[in-house]
């Protein structure tokens, strides 16, 4: 994978000494893109930067802080960059504070490669070109599933009773792995599992929240069931960790992140035996059809505070950045949302998930402060020494107190 | 010194830190009276790849329009400060008249967010201070032994633990008592269980966080002692090994008189940073067990929505703390202050 | 101490020199076991599967051939440009030890020689600031800087680390120049002296063991800060350990965790130089009394 990056960054050289026009044809426009740091991102923007040249600068912040330096940077007039890389949790904060243009007279002029389905539109205006999908779903290994005599798992309980099985035939004592790290990443795991009841989160038209009910408990009582057969650090997992334990080949089921695919499939950091038997699919359902997932984003916004021309180059760029070159050359490094992505074993899970019927992350103002308020809560129901009501009570006392603090309820 | 010298000289420095600190103090102060705008929500209709849905979402012109108005937001009085994520006073008052027991009591606290955070906090800093002075101290008696020719290295091995990054620090030492790793293993090994994890149950996270809080500020003890021990008199000692004293009566009668100083100036940075623990908790993973003080902040800060007016209240509640931790040793340099000043 | 109160019984040299043995080990131990980590792969730095593939480099063996490997200082300091972020922490921490040592000595010596109570009070205030945790106050400094565009330039952060140093560094030096004394600069001043040129040409001599080490403090601050440098630099100007939790990352990606280890004893080797060459002042501006208390 090291020399396949380098061989990469190569192609994306050579690509750009030869089809690119330098500055797209644009004549001026100052590009400053802020993002996270990972390889899709990466190769997005290095297909910006070929715009570079005749008056348009092309610069980029990737970073790991991104999120805390989004609104913030945003907020300046003019804004510090004129692009944000957001997901759908992320664009929440600066749809709140209007930091973010609509971008209907650039897709008119410029977004004729674009597909309808890119386009995110918030009450009619898009406000965000979505490029690359992501969700958590399962991964097992076909050939302990078989050692166990059980057939791939389609719904949570099925995920219990293989667990089960694996454990009683000695193959593993801890097969199932999750991403249960306290905090954001246990917080999305009680997210994803409470989609699986088809239950909303808030009370309709309010920011009320409504888990505090049988769906909540069920939901937890789940994520408490798997975590039984899940390595004792669990709480400690983050989506770094899992994978590595994947690698090593310590678990069979894993409730991990889609984009997590294409590395743990690749013949570095594993044996032969572990991704020869990894197969990547659709999330499990918990009450009836309700997928137990949700589904993710990730896409480009153009900054409010900047000039129209800064705009204009900016969205020109990050277009060149997801074009069909970049797409073709980078096809594993993520699920693109572009026609010329061809999809492969490592995105199978994503695309099965969205298929069967899962639900995109909600991006409701308030989403943000219920995920905090879980994340902290429930563990002490997973180590045992509090109720599941105890906990959701808790949750609903910490998020009434955010929501408060932060004007969406009175 | 006259005043205006004095202020002079001062100036530059106190510029630097009204700027940089003080300023930021009021506007943290300030904002930890208010509270956001009441929000303006609208139902839009908002589509993605994955489908079209009907959304609450903020009308941010209205918002804005309330921001304008107001930019400090709505005035709260002290009612964040005594919300459930901060002093929690109606909880508290609700779990003392349902208690059971004293015990049923403190366990209903420790469910709050901030007295869980308190109570590791606390723990913390009365455990890992005392320890990192006396172990400071036998260290620095310990190097003081050692031949000519080895101290050097002796000394630069031992500050070690000090001079890393402590983010860094806790994350290397967290890989390795993972149980897969060489220290998780050994105790493993060591102890005849093969289940057992320091991660995996709070006792022993505790226990991983104030060993390794115990471990990085050590050396800053042994370095203030062992210059303190080069400047013990050695014509007392002599006099009190004349006198028939022991070693350990030097040391509790001589020595340590000597070093006194010293370890109120430790006890002071140790108190005020371990009363700040914050590292070690990011890089061990330790928050589903441990919490502190300047967690929970950085945990208002982080993430997708940053809840300032909730962090400045917490920070002002850890200054607030701080500064009651420090009176005793606060007391006692106005004392020997009033006993210098002419 | 030497001579012969120094000279101690036979069994309490063995216990006294076992102690160090096993205080050396336990602070060494993790040090170079990075060290010798850092020349593995990631399967065998973590050794997930067999922590003895650690001792034995078997995924190195497989996945380089060799029992070693310098892939990651290759890719951190090659591919990933780190000798950018060494540059800029080489900036960053010599401008902060010189403005918080010259900011320091005049604010420390003014309170040292001052005995109205208000010095008294400032310290203690300066006590209070230290109490501040840094997170709040970088979050705070955000928007004002985006907006008064001083964000992620060297400078800034400069000023920052200085501020924040600021009540650490009148402490240590305050003490220091109470142990200095005052006669000196008392009759330089009889001399016909301004405050000033007593204390350039009476103290200044004599100051230096006191700066060292409240230098080194200094610069152990500035070279070690996350909280500070994480946020308010922008990735060209990143120092080196928020480089390092930048190749750790959100989702970090094979390879770039070795990348990290690698950096992190990068990173290390410059403190040993420092620390070697400097532990006798350290250790001598201790002793001249800079942290009586």
């Amino acid at each position: 994978m090291f020399l396949k990056k380098l061989a990469l960054a190569g192609a994306v050289t050579v690509l750009s000494g030869t089809t690119a026009l330098a500055g797209c044809g644009l004549s001026a426009g100052n590009v400053n893109i802020l993002g996270n740091d990972f390889a899709a991102i990466q190769a997005v923007v290095a297909g910006a930067g070929e715009c570079a040249g005749d008056g348009v600068t092309v610069s980029a912040n990737l970073t790991t802080e991104h999120r805390d330096l989004q609104v913030a940077a945003l907020t300046a007039n003019p804004a510090q960059y004129s692009a944000a890389i957001v997901a759908n949790s992320s664009i929440v904060p600066l749809l709140n504070d209007g930091l973010i243009r609509s971008l209907d007279d650039l897709v008119a002029k410029h977004g004729q490669g674009l597909q309808p389905s890119q386009l995110i539109t918030i009450d009619g205006k898009v406000m965000a070109v979505a490029f690359m999908a992501n969700a958590q779903h399962l991964f097992y290994r076909s050939d302990v599933l078989a050692a166990a005599g059980v057939q791939p798992p389609k719904s949570y309980e099925e995920v219990l009773a293989a667990a089960a099985k694996i454990k009683s035939a000695g193959l593993m004592d801890h097969p199932v792995i999750m991403n249960t790290k306290t905090g954001w990443n246990l917080g999305e795991e009680f997210v994803n599992m409470y989609m699986g009841t088809g239950a909303p989160f808030f009370k309709a038209g309010s920011a009320e929240v409504a888990i505090n009910n049988d769906h909540g408990v069920a939901a937890l009582n789940m994520l408490k069931s798997l975590t039984e057969y899940s390595n004792p650090d669990y709480l400690t997992y983050d989506s770094n960790a899992t994978a590595a334990v994947w690698e090593a080949g310590q678990a069979a089921l894993g409730i991990m992140w889609g984009s997590r695919g294409g590395p743990i499939l690749d013949d570095e950091g594993s044996t032969e035996e572990v991704t020869g038997s990894t197969v990547l699919t659709s999330a499990p359902t918990l009450m009836g059809d309700n997928v137990a997932s949700t589904l993710w984003w990730d896409g480009f916004t153009i900054s409010a505070n900047v000039s129209d021309a800064d705009a204009e180059a900016t969205f020109v760029a990050l277009v060149n950045g997801i074009s069909d070159d970049v797409v073709r050359t980078n096809n594993d490094a993520a699920v693109w949302l572009s026609a010329v992505y061809e999809p492969s074993a490592a995105s199978a899970g994503v695309s099965a998930t969205a298929m069967s019927g899962a639900n995109p992350y909600p991006m409701l103002p308030y989403m943000g402060l219920l995920h905090g308020a879980l994340g902290a809560e429930i563990t002490e129901f997973l180590q045992g020494s509090e109720t599941a009501e105890q906990a959701l009570a808790d949750v609903e006392a910490a998020y009434t107190a955010a929501a408060k603090e932060k004007g969406f309820l009175q | 010194m006259a005043h205006r010298t004095f202020f002079w000289f001062i100036l530059p420095s106190l510029a630097a830190m009204l700027l940089f600190i003080a300023l930021p103090l009021v506007s943290v102060a300030v904002q930890s009276l208010h509270i956001e705008h009441e929000q303006v929500l609208k139902v839009t209709k908002n589509c993605g790849p994955f489908g079209c849905k009907e959304e609450t979402t903020v009308n941010a012109e209205a918002t804005q329009m309330l921001r304008d108005q107001k930019p400090l937001g709505r005035f709260n009085g002290l009612n964040t400060y005594f919300d459930r994520g901060h002093l929690a006073t109606a909880e508290v008052a609700q779990a003392w008249q349902e208690r059971s027991s004293l015990g049923g009591f403190l366990a209903d606290l420790y469910n709050l967010p901030l007295y869980k955070a308190i109570g590791f906090t606390l723990v913390y800093t009365f455990v890992v201070t005392p320890l990192v002075i006396l172990l400071g101290l036998v260290i620095a008696l310990g190097v003081n032994r050692v031949t000519p020719i080895l101290k050097g290295p002796t000394i630069f091995v031992s500050l070690l633990p000090m001079i890393v990054t402590p983010l860094i620090g806790s994350l290397i030492l967290f890989w390795m008592i993972d149980a897969q790793g060489i220290i998780g293993k050994s105790l493993q090994y060591l102890f005849d269980d093969p289940e057992l994890s320091l991660k995996a149950s709070p006792a022993l996270t505790w226990m991983t966080l104030i060993v390794y809080g115990i471990w990085h500020s050590a050396p800053f003890a042994f370095v203030v002692f062992y210059a303190g021990l080069q400047t013990v008199n050695s014509d007392s000692l002599e006099a009190a090994q004349i006198d028939g004293a022991n070693r350990w009566q030097q040391l509790r009668y001589v020595v340590i008189p000597h070093l006194m100083p010293l370890v109120i100036f430790i006890s002071l940075i140790q108190l005020m940073d371990n009363f700040r623990v914050f590292e070690p908790i990011v890089g061990f993973s330790a928050q589903a067990n441990a919490t502190s003080l300047s967690f929970i902040i950085f945990n208002d800060l982080r993430g997708d929505v940053m809840r300032f007016n909730s962090a400045a209240a917490t920070s002002v509640l850890t200054i607030l703390g701080v500064t009651i931790l420090l009176l005793p040793v606060l007391i006692r340099t106005w004392r020997d202050f009033k006993g210098k000043a002419i | 101490m030497t001579s012969r109160a120094n000279r101690a019984s036979k069994p309490l040299m063995i216990a006294s020199t076992g102690f160090v043995l096993i205080w050396v080990f336990i602070a060494a131990f993790p040090f170079v076991w990075t060290l010798w980590g850092s020349f593995k792969v990631q399967g065998d730095f973590f050794s997930k599967a067999d922590w003895r593939y650690a001792l034995n480099g078997t995924r190195t063996a497989i996945e380089t051939g060799g029992l070693f490997t310098g892939a990651g200082y290759e890719g951190a300091w090659v591919q990933q440009e780190f000798w950018r972020a060494a540059l800029n922490t080489a900036i960053v921490v010599l401008f902060t030890v010189l403005i918080s040592l010259t900011l320091g000595t005049l604010g420390g010596y003014a309170l040292a020689r001052s005995g109205h109570n208000y010095a008294f009070w400032l310290l203690m205030i300066a006590l209070v600031f230290r109490a501040m945790p840094h997170i709040t106050l970088v979050s705070g400094y955000l928007l004002p800087f985006f907006e008064w565009n001083l964000w992620g330039h060297l400078p800034t952060t400069i000023i920052v680390l200085v501020a924040i140093n600021q009540p650490f560094t009148l402490w240590m030096l305050h003490s220091f120049f109470l142990n200095i004394p005052k006669d000196l600069d008392e009759s330089a001043k009889v001399d016909g002296c301004t405050q000033f040129q007593a204390f350039r040409h009476v103290i200044i001599p004599v100051m230096w063991p006191g700066v060292i080490t409240t230098g080194l403090f200094s610069f152990l601050l500035a070279y070690n800060d996350f909280a500070v440098t994480s946020m308010l630099l922008s990735k060209d100007n990143q120092t080196m350990v928020p480089a390092i939790a930048g190749f750790l990352g959100s989702t970090f990606e094979e390879g770039n965790v070795m990348f990290a280890v690698a950096a992190v004893v990068s990173a290390t080797a410059p403190l040993f130089v420092l620390v070697m060459f400097f532990q006798r002042q350290i250790v001598s501006g201790l002793t001249a009394g800079a942290v009586k208390g």
